[in-house]
Order: C-alpha cells, then sequence, then structure tokens
C-alpha cells in the first residue's frame, strides 16, 4: 500500500485536545472525510475545508504533500 | 403619537411632529435614507447648513425581540460624497424607541462660533451652550457626563477628529459598562461637527416600553427567532466563542486576507493577530470572551480585552480593526493593536478607513510597516492634535494617496475597502463597487456564502454567480438594517427558513400588520434605489461603481487572481 504526507491545519476549536498543524502519512487514495474521521471530528461540525487554499468537499481525493485545513461554522463580519 | 423629533441648529429650536403617513412602515435605515433624500439637497456641501443628521431606531428596537437593540443614523457623507447609513448599538437606540421617537432629524448650523449640548426626553429637546467639555476626547467625555447625568442616559458623541471635522471622524455611542460602539464609516461625525453638537444625551426614563399591537403573538414569534439564534452554529457558538476575528486564520488559509496594503493575499504573523489568539490572550488575562454590544443581544460575539495587568485595554475588538492594523499594517502585536482600538475610540475615527489609510502611509513612507508604536504616537501626536501631518491623514485613505502621488490606493467611492481582498472574494468585489454606500463590506456579506458556506456555496475565484449573490445579500440587509436587528441575525436568517418567518411575524405583531417575505424584500429593493437616486443626483455615475485599476493590473498570491469583471458586467447589478 502507497502512502502519501498530509499537511493538516486545524482551526478553532478543532485544535482542543488534538494539535495546531501536523504533517502525517495517510494511505493514498485518503479523503478529506477520511482524515475528519480519523481526527475524530464530527462531521456535521465542519464548516470549512479547504485544500491548497481552495475551498474543498468532503469527498475529495488527496495527492501527496496536500495542505488540508479544517474548520468548524463560524462567522464573522 | 408615533414622533419624530426634528432640531434646528440655526436658531437654536426643537419641536415633535407626527411620522407623515407616507413613512408608514418605515424604520432604521429604510427611514434615514428616505428622510435624506427627501430632505437634503443631493448636491449640497456635507459641512455645510443643508446637510442633515438623521437617527432613527429599528422597528423593532426597543421591543424584547434578541438582538434588537441597534439605530440608524444617516446623512450626506462627507468622505464618499454620496448617502451614508450608519448602525451602532449601545443604549441609545432603545431609548429613542422607548420614547416613540421614529427618527431624530438634526438640521441647520449655528452662526456663531459656539459648541452645544442636546438633551432629549419623551417631550422634546433642550439645545444649551456646551463651554467646559469641548475638546475632550470620549472617554474623558464620558467620565465627565457620568458625573453631571448619570450613568443611566444614553450618549452619542463628537470626538475632537469630529470637531475637526476630519473625514475619519465617527459618532460615538456610549454602551451599558461605559465604553464606546460607533456610527463609524463616511465621516459622519464631521457632519456632527460642522452642527456644532458635541455631544447628545437622550434621559433613560420618563418613556414607556414599546407599544406591541399583538402581545401574544409577539412573544410566540419572538421565541422561534431567539431558539433559531441560539441554534444556528454560526451565532449560536462561533461567534460568542471567537468573536469575528476567527476570520484571520480563515482569509489567511482563502488566500484573501489583504496584506502589507493590498499586496498580498496572506500574512506571515497572522498566527500572532488570530482569532484563536485572541481568545486565548483575553482568557488568561481575565477578560470577557464574549459580550453583547446591546441589552437582548443572545450572540455575545463581541470581548473585553485587558492588558498584561489584566486591566481594561478595549472592547468592540472586531475582525475589520485586527486585520486592518495587524495585516494590512503589518504590526503583528496584539496589544499594540488594542492599544490603537482604544485610541481610535478615544479620538472618534473609523477603525478601517484609519488604518487602511495608515497602511497607504506606511507604503508612501511616512512610517515603516509594522511600526505600532510609530502609529500610535502619529495618532496621538498629530491626529489628535490637528496638526497639519495630523489634517492629512485625517482626510482618509483617498487624500494621503492623491498627497503621496500612489495609484495603489484601495477605496472605492472614496471609502476605503475592509478585510476582503476582491480579487480573491469576488462576491464581496461586487458589493464593494455597486454598493450605494461605497466600499461597505456588510452592506451585501457574500463572505457568508463565498467563504463561509453559509447559505451554500458559491467559489470565491470564480466570477459565475457572483452578481445575484451580492444583489440578494445587499436587498436582504437593507431590509434587515431597517429594523434594529444585528447583522449577524442573518446567518440563521439564511439557513432557517423559521427564522427569518419568525422575524416578519415580530414586525406585523408589533405594528398590526400583514407584510409578506415579499414585502420584507420590496422594502430593501426600495431603499437600495432611494439611496442610488441620491447618488445620482449628487452627481455620481456608472464610473463610480467600480473598483481602483490596480485590482486588475496586479496578480495577488498566493492564487494569482485579479478583478476580472467588465463594467457591463457589474452594472448588471442594477438590474431589478
Amino acid at each position: 500500500m502507497r502512502f502519501m504526507n498530509i499537511n493538516v491545519k486545524l482551526f478553532a476549536n478543532f485544535r482542543l485536545g488534538r494539535f495546531t498543524a501536523a504533517t502525517r502519512e495517510y494511505p493514498a487514495g485518503t479523503t478529506v472525510v477520511d482524515i475528519v474521521r480519523s481526527l475524530q471530528i464530527p462531521e456535521s461540525e465542519i464548516g470549512i475545508i479547504m485544500v491548497d487554499n481552495k475551498h474543498g468537499e468532503a469527498q475529495d481525493q488527496l495527492q501527496e504533500g496536500a495542505n488540508l485545513s479544517l474548520f468548524p461554522l463560524v462567522g464573522g463580519g | 403619537m408615533k414622533k419624530i423629533l426634528r432640531i434646528n441648529m440655526s436658531d437654536l429650536t426643537a419641536k415633535i411632529e407626527e411620522v407623515p403617513a407616507a413613512y408608514a412602515g418605515l424604520g432604521g435605515r429604510a427611514l434615514t435614507s428616505t428622510i435624506v433624500a427627501a430632505e437634503v439637497p443631493p448636491t449640497c456641501h456635507p459641512l455645510g447648513p443643508n446637510n442633515k443628521l438623521v437617527f432613527a431606531p429599528g422597528l423593532l428596537t426597543g421591543t424584547m425581540a434578541a438582538n434588537s437593540g441597534r439605530f440608524s443614523c444617516g446623512a450626506k457623507s462627507p468622505l464618499t460624497g454620496g448617502i451614508k447609513e450608519c448602525s451602532a448599538g449601545g443604549t441609545a437606540g432603545r431609548q429613542l424607541a422607548n420614547f416613540n421617537y421614529f427618527a431624530v432629524i438634526i438640521e441647520g448650523q449655528p452662526k456663531e462660533d459656539k459648541w452645544y449640548r442636546i438633551h432629549i426626553t419623551n417631550d422634546g429637546a433642550t439645545i444649551e451652550q456646551e463651554t467646559e467639555l469641548v475638546g475632550k476626547w470620549n472617554f474623558e467625555l464620558i467620565a465627565a457626563l457620568e458625573a453631571r447625568l448619570g450613568k443611566k442616559p444614553g450618549l452619542m458623541m463628537c470626538g475632537p477628529a469630529g470637531e475637526m471635522k476630519m473625514a475619519l471622524a465617527n459618532i460615538s455611542v456610549k454602551d451599558s459598562d461605559g465604553h464606546i460602539r460607533s456610527f463609524g464609516r463616511g465621516g459622519l461625525g464631521g457632519v456632527m461637527g460642522s452642527k456644532k453638537i458635541k455631544f447628545i444625551s437622550v434621559a433613560d426614563d420618563g418613556g414607556s416600553r414599546a407599544e406591541i399591537a399583538e402581545p401574544e403573538k409577539f412573544k410566540a414569534a419572538a421565541k422561534v427567532f431567539a431558539k433559531a439564534l441560539l441554534d444556528h452554529p454560526v451565532s449560536g457558538q462561533g461567534l460568542p466563542t471567537y468573536g469575528t476575528a476567527i476570520l484571520v486564520n480563515i482569509l489567511n488559509e482563502a488566500g484573501g486576507l489583504p496584506t502589507r496594503n493590498f499586496t498580498s493575499g496572506q500574512f506571515e504573523g497572522h498566527d500572532k493577530i488570530s482569532g484563536e489568539t485572541l481568545h486565548d490572550t483575553i482568557v488568561a488575562r481575565g477578560g470577557k470572551p464574549k459580550h453583547g454590544c446591546t441589552a437582548g443581544c443572545v450572540i455575545q460575539c463581541s470581548q473585553v480585552y485587558n492588558d498584561e495587568k489584566g486591566d481594561y485595554v478595549t472592547s468592540g475588538f472586531e475582525y475589520e480593526t485586527i486585520w486592518g492594523l495587524g495585516a494590512d499594517c503589518c504590526i503583528d502585536n496584539l496589544d499594540e493593536i488594542a492599544l490603537t482600538d482604544h485610541m481610535m475610540d478615544d479620538l472618534g475615527v473609523d477603525s478601517i478607513e484609519t488604518a487602511v489609510m495608515f497602511a497607504v502611509a506606511m507604503e508612501a513612507g511616512v512610517l515603516p510597516f509594522g511600526d505600532g508604536k510609530g502609529l500610535l504616537r502619529i495618532l496621538k501626536e498629530e491626529v489628535g492634535k490637528g496638526t497639519p501631518l495630523g489634517r492629512l491623514l485625517g482626510g482618509g485613505t483617498a487624500a494621503v494617496g492623491r498627497a503621496f502621488g500612489m495609484p495603489r490606493v484601495p477605496v472605492v467611492k472614496g471609502q476605503a475597502i475592509p478585510a476582503y481582498d476582491p480579487r480573491s472574494v469576488k462576491g464581496i468585489g461586487i458589493t464593494y463597487a455597486t454598493t450605494t454606500m461605497g466600499a461597505d463590506h456588510t452592506a451585501g456579506y457574500t463572505i457568508a456564502t463565498n467563504i463561509l458556506n453559509v447559505g451554500g456555496h458559491i467559489d470565491p475565484l470564480k466570477k459565475d454567480g457572483q452578481v445575484e449573490l451580492s444583489r440578494n445579500l445587499q436587498i436582504a440587509t437593507a431590509a434587515i438594517d431597517s429594523t434594529g436587528m444585528c447583522i449577524f441575525i442573518a446567518f440563521p436568517a439564511l439557513d432557517i427558513p423559521e427564522c427569518l418567518q419568525a422575524l416578519i411575524d415580530m414586525i406585523n405583531a408589533r405594528y398590526g400588520l400583514a407584510l409578506t417575505g415579499d414585502d420584507v424584500v420590496a422594502l430593501g429593493k426600495r431603499t437600495l434605489k432611494t439611496e442610488h437616486q441620491f447618488n445620482l443626483a449628487a452627481g455620481m455615475n456608472e464610473n463610480d461603481d467600480r473598483l481602483p485599476e490596480f485590482f486588475n493590473l496586479e496578480p495577488v498570491a498566493p492564487h494569482m487572481a485579479t478583478w476580472d469583471f467588465s463594467p457591463k458586467e457589474i452594472d448588471e447589478f442594477w438590474n431589478f
């Protein structure tokens, strides 16, 4: 099985009990939602997914070296 | 009787009129814009005798509806030369509503070089000469007035910047903690200064709570409304926990955080000024991580920030201010930014216009990027004292850009562009270009759908769907701005259908009406068109609905995006 490195960044309360940024190995073909589940983040809490600074979706497959940013549902003005 | 309080500063009289039938169903922004359009000659000088300053509580201000404490202030703007409406929290809006004032209209101008104070009660207003407190900065003014009047009366204040009629000047409103909320943008402080009003106090007693036509129906709708606000993750959890500054990291990740005078979409020092860092700092120092700007707010997006010793530095410490001084001016130090926020409250200047102005001044070489201490000194010793440099900077971003011969000046209709780069968040670019208010992010907050996935998702990097998105949001916002509701109710209103219906039900129950969703949309459209007509008559045309040229010429990292809407595509906005 091939593996790839993904840079994962967590924001707001997702950091609590987890980390701010970490580079981890995942199997090739891993999707965003696979990583969300591996971090034990409830899928319903996901607000914004960004892959390499662009909006992504839960089913997106990631490539080697991708930057994944996960935000809960937050707002501002 | 539904009242309008009319105050004349030429002959120093005040009288009460009945709200005319033509203004039935109008409040907040719909009312200030209608009155300004009806009574202010569009070509008048904004600092002359023919401009008017109009305050109007919203349709629901003064009721027990959650988040209904805000009110509006309108005039012709000295900064944009067009119509302006601002919204603020604090206590005075509710107090005016308790007296059944739908609007307070201040007109004329004193002929002599004297300053005045105005005191508003249920029966009218007194206008008296003020000598002792002229020249005072806002916090000293509040302390002196609390000693004179007690802590309960509301206050609207003209700080030293407004006394000097600077384009940066705001009108400051006291909140229930004795701190400051602002009618921020467009230089309304200068209009108040041009009418030589140092402050307006509003009595806290002598009125009765707003008469509700159908109390039971109102209470039921208010319950549904409050529940929707608490249920939605943004208004119920995200905003109270992290406040608006959570956007720093979000916009940085999206590549839309304007940095170093709009030359990049990401800021190296973002972590030092993020909402997460702000939250942790506040908690560690015993400040308040959540805080409401009016009574009855259940969202509590605001905060109280303390220094290392645990003493109060500032409150209402928001994303725009932190972005402007942090990323745009490159000051990566929350304490220096907080001290500056406090000073801007004290001087009475708009934090967005001031920050964006300073970034242009930094690029021009007035001071180095990142020089937080230098910025504080210049604000206090130059702007605050009205030195020649201070007066120049006090003229705002466009004035500074012109004085130093700079093409990279981020303004629309003369007003500074806020905390989202239009090249990488194209929906907000349409709002900046087309809103009657000048570059204004709240007028049609497409960030919700471009970035935050609220009300669906529209790709911020593509042109598709942006004009329609901005149009729908601008229409809805103009309507919400008329209710006295905080704009953040838009998050649940966009996602939870019962929320918007409950808002309409409350308005109907308050006044005994039968408005539908279509009527609310019609109110928003009418308000925008009234404002647009005023701007056209004031001398604006479609060329004012454009972004500065550099956004088209300079790609912004990391996406190397440019602003690529044609004039024709932008002008589609007004097809409604």
